[in-house]
């Protein structure tokens, strides 16, 4: 029988297509791993409801799986609604060190226009930075820029 | 009718005013006035077919009849999907589009603030995951309803316009009927009623900041939720609908 550390290691080596520093563990989208005799059930749910990568992921973890012999179940569920709180501080590193800013523990979002939140620039690390576009590349990310090295860069957008 | 049509109906309506809104929005990519909005109005019906395929997903599961969201989203006639009138309205000019989509925006929030409370689970399950997106959505139309407000004699007096024409298919947000009230009592639907005085005094705020007036007109339009759309639905649903009419059963 495959141990569950075992899954869990597998599962490491997938990565968000749209975020390719990430693996699917970091970004916190792996919800359980249940283990049977000869098969495992791997729950994921999707960062936003139109997230175009999720059907990517599904199928690049049967691929590994498949390649492990390791049967495998997926499953998909929407609650708990994902949030960026469970990012990992790992990955929230490996974010930065891409040159995408991470989520930043932003205030309710329903106080509309409230102080913005500062983003340090994740290049020359100043907090001297603009929002450009609430919406960027991607549905997880806003477009930033910093005013002091003028880098334009991505930020990973908090949602709670 | 019994709870589980009633169920499907009321599903249907959320679905469907969110598919809609999408595919129009979705009319925008490589049209929008600056790049950053193109972008943001893209990402916006990304999300709202995501919303859409999900509560699709869930009513054919109710359905029961083994038809698949992509059945339902594609395969219906006009007189079957049960939008708002507001949300097949096309798209105009970009003021137009806003003005549209906050009137929206707003409900939606609203909406979904009550619909995550519902004793049935999934609904209340894509309504938590829905609300997270449309509070970036309403943000986005609420600094833009200012932005244009408040910005040039012009851009005041064209969105004031588009408010002025849009107005008129604000009150089918609120409509209800049996289907509402059977499942009121079961609570899983959400009690609209409850939730106009909210939706006005947020609209009167944000109309305030950006110097925009109420319509006073009380002449109001409504029919899309019984099936009665305007004349721009058809053309959307031929657009919608092309693919899978002309190739049945064709996968991307
Ligand atoms: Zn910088």
């Amino acid at each position: 029988m495959v141990k569950k550390e075992k899954i869990w290691e597998l599962l490491e080596q997938v990565f968000d297509p749209e975020v390719p520093v990430l693996n699917i563990v970091d970004l916190g989208i792996v919800r359980t791993v249940e283990m049977n005799d000869h098969t495992c059930k791997v729950t994921i749910t999707p960062t936003y409801s139109g997230c175009p990568a999720m059907k990517t992921i599904e199928e690049e973890i049967q691929k590994l799986f498949q390649e492990n012999d390791i049967e495998v179940e997926i499953e998909s569920t929407l609650s708990p609604a994902w949030t960026t709180d469970w990012i990992s501080e790992n990955g929230k590193n490996k974010l930065r060190e891409y040159g995408i800013a991470p989520p930043e523990n932003e205030v309710d979002k329903s106080v509309l226009f409230a102080e913005a939140t500062v983003v340090p620039c994740p290049l020359c690390k100043s907090k001297n930075t603009k929002m450009v576009s609430l919406f960027g590349s991607t549905a997880c990310k806003a477009h930033y820029q910093c005013n002091e090295c003028l880098e334009p860069f991505d930020y990973f957008k908090c949602l709670r | 009718m019994n709870k589980q049509e009633a169920i499907l109906e009321y599903t249907l309506r959320i679905a469907d005013d969110s598919l809609l809104l999408g595919h129009r929005i979705s009319e925008w990519c490589g049209h929008g006035p600056i790049l950053e909005e193109d972008i943001a109005l893209t990402n916006i019906a990304l999300d709202l077919i995501g919303q859409a395929t999900n509560f699709f997903d869930y009513a054919a599961k109710v359905q029961g009849e083994g038809k698949t969201c992509d059945d339902l989203a594609f395969l219906r006639l006009e007189r079957e999907y049960k939008n708002v009138l507001l949300v097949e309205q096309k798209n105009g000019h970009f003021g137009d589009t806003i003005a549209r989509q906050f009137f929206f925006d707003v409900f939606r929030k609203l909406f979904f603030e009550s619909l995550s409370k519902s004793t049935d689970q999934d609904l209340a399950a894509i309504a938590e995951k829905s609300l997270k997106e449309t509070r970036y959505h309403l943000k986005h139309s609420s600094e833009w309803i200012i932005r244009l407000g408040d910005g040039t004699q012009e851009s005041h007096d064209k969105i004031q316009g588009s408010v002025d024409y849009l107005w008129k298919f604000t009150d089918e947000l609120f409509f209800m009927d049996q289907v509402d009230e059977l499942l009121i009592k079961e609570n899983i639907a959400v009690d609209l009623t409850a939730l106009k005085a909210n939706w006005k005094s947020y609209i009167s705020e944000i109309f305030q900041e950006a110097t925009l007036n109420i319509p006073t007109n009380g002449w109001q339009q409504a029919g899309g939720r019984k099936g009665l759309h305007s004349e721009h639905m058809g053309y959307a649903l031929a657009e919608l609908q092309y693919m899978q009419r002309a190739y049945p059963n064709m996968q991307w």
